[in-house]
């Protein structure tokens, strides 16, 4: 090639290709924009002109019950938030110290990772809502002298113990996912296994799981409303009590926008935290 | 450009359409005369007229458990307790024999829902207001319920000598129900009311110490503190003052025909004293509850 690139000019053909490409793509635009208009019409149509129609709107969309339960709702949803925010911490604390207990391998450490073992299996087959019934009945019936009987703290209890079993795995899964010749380096650069664990393991791991960890954060934001079962006012109870008095489920509907606007950021948070991850682990070559 | 594939790109929109119409038109077409109040006579209540979700047979809903007084060993068949005895003393009037009567059973929050009901009406301590008109139909009172407090002997709550006294201490009832109402608007505590799903959970927070006091209809309130919980005492009771006293009435799908007729069977019930006699029978031990103001 010789001479300067100022002069160039795309040949016909290429210009072509350019043309038939964007003619393509609005095309493509028009296609998309009257398939999507007509799927949501159609759907908008067959909810609006069914029979129901009327007594479905009367019975989840009237305004009036949704502003008369709205204060309560939004009460109840503070303990949703406050439950949540209180259990997360320490369901990562206690979820990462379950996955490091299943790795040690001293010979000291076989009790302990035997229960650790036994722990995340036991949990994970029970349902969580048995948890939160388990613990708020069961505990303060226990008369131990010093033992809260404030159903509040019991249901969150259940939670972490719940969810920092789910999160063990998904850290154990991050820690075994880190490839070996990792390990083997540590090694030769003469690190204890604590220190490998610490310094080069354990780093890589976490970033690893952020994308799951998210997905059961999410979780449990839903599940906290779990704790309506056992008589804690939350945000569904608060919708329930509204409902069952005045014969209307417009508040399940409120109370199930809150944990929409709630949960639908994080969920976007983690898709763009995935494919961040993608992106860089490919390192471009897609 | 190959016609036939643009062909069935076009056909997919096409089909949604025709599809969603479909669904439209397999909805059930909906009608509901007010049916509220009417009532009729024996004379136009033939059992084999009867608009009936099962031919021949009355069904009846309710809860499970199945709480005393109303029902006695959790079990509506057996014509035991207040409103068991109330729904065969019905069947009998419309001309159901006691074989004729089957029983099924609908969680209170089910009891509601739009659409059809599988059951001809629901027993189960329903009280009637105005807003729940508008979900459902309701048959006339079978009987008008006061409210209760329950506290324990010992504890503080027990001192307490008017509704205002009560204002301190941490109230409990169950949710939808009138008395839970009634703690909001009458007593108006100091703390949020603890609310309860069923019964049973209110004894277990009054033994734990979770709860002072529970507001319930005087029947069950009767029933638990002089069967469920030790030591505690049914402080007095009071009525709700939501303008008009507080009704039971059998809740049935909106627009229900069968309605006027179930009206007239509890109205030739008033009249013929079969309802204050079942009363006397089942919840006599009530009268005696000193009064709350």
């Amino acid at each position: 090639m010789s001479g300067s690139t100022a002069d160039w000019q795309p040949s016909e053909r290429e210009l072509a290709r350019r043309r038939t490409r964007s003619r393509q793509r609005r095309h493509g635009v028009v296609v998309a924009s009257i398939a999507t208009v007509v799927v949501i019409g159609a759907l908008g149509a067959a909810l609006v002109l069914s029979p129901g129609w009327p007594r479905v709107r009367a019975t989840f969309l009237d305004l009036h019950h949704a502003k008369e339960s709205l204060p309560s709702i939004l009460d109840g949803f503070w303990l949703n938030v406050r439950m949540f925010l209180i259990a997360e911490p320490i369901i990562l604390v206690l979820g990462l110290a379950l996955a490091l207990a299943r790795q040690a391998t001293s010979a000291w450490l076989v009790p302990l990772r035997g229960l650790a073992v036994l722990y995340t299996d036991v949990v994970r087959g029970v349902p969580t809502l048995l948890l939160v019934f388990l613990f708020v009945f069961g505990m303060p019936a226990l008369g131990l002298a010093g033992i809260p009987n404030s159903i509040f703290f019991w249901a969150t209890v259940a939670l972490v113990v719940s969810y920092s079993a789910y999160v063990a795995e998904v850290f154990r899964s991050g820690i075994e996912s880190v490839h070996p010749s990792q390990l083997a380096s540590a090694e030769a650069l003469a690190l204890s296994r604590a220190q490998t664990m610490r310094h080069v393991v354990v780093p890589q791991a976490v970033r690893r799981v952020v994308p799951p960890l998210l997905n059961d954060f999410v979780s449990l934001q839903k599940d906290t409303a779990l704790v309506a079962s056992v008589g804690l006012f939350d945000a569904l109870f608060a919708a329930a009590d509204y409902g069952n008095f005045n014969f209307n489920f417009t508040p399940y509907v409120v109370a199930a926008l809150f944990f929409i606007a709630m949960t639908v950021p994080l969920a976007r948070l983690c898709d763009v935290l995935a494919r961040r991850l993608a992106r860089r682990e490919r390192a471009g070559a897609l | 450009m190959r016609p036939a594939l643009r062909l069935s790109r076009a056909a997919a929109p096409v089909a949604a359409v025709l599809l969603a119409t479909a669904v439209a038109a397999c909805a059930p077409a909906e009608d509901e005369p007010e049916q509220s109040g009417k009532s009729a006579s024996a004379d136009e209540c033939a059992v084999a007229d009867l608009p009936l979700v099962k031919k021949g047979v009355l069904t009846i809903g309710t809860d499970s458990p199945a709480y005393e007084p109303w029902f006695v060993d959790d079990d509506p068949a057996n014509g035991k307790g207040f409103e068991s005895a109330v729904a065969y003393a019905l069947a009998d009037e419309l001309g159901f024999s006691k074989d004729q009567v089957s029983w099924v059973t609908v969680p209170f929050n089910n009891s509601y829902k739009p659409g059809k009901k599988d059951f001809d009406f629901d027993i189960n301590q329903i009280s009637v207001n105005p807003e729940r008109e508008k979900a459902v139909d309701f048959s006339d009172g079978y009987y008008s319920a006061a409210q209760a407090v329950i506290v324990l002997k010992d504890s503080p709550a027990a001192e307490a000598t008017s509704l205002a006294d009560l204002a301190k201490f941490k109230i409990g009832a169950q949710t939808g129900t009138t008395s839970l109402t009634a703690v909001r608007d009458v007593i108006k505590p100091e703390q949020e009311p603890l609310v309860f799903q069923n019964t049973n959970n209110a004894k277990q927070a009054m033994l734990n110490g979770q709860v002072d006091a529970i507001v319930a209809d005087l029947p069950t309130a009767f029933y638990i503190s002089a069967a469920e919980i030790e030591n505690s005492v049914l402080l007095g009771q009071f009525q709700y003052d939501g303008g008009e006293p507080e009704e039971f009435g059998l809740l049935f799908e909106q627009g229900n025909e069968l309605l006027p007729c179930v009206n007239g069977a509890i109205a030739s019930l008033k009249e013929n004293g079969t309802l204050a006699d079942l009363q006397q029978k089942w919840l006599s031990d009530v009268v005696s509850v000193p009064e709350l103001q």
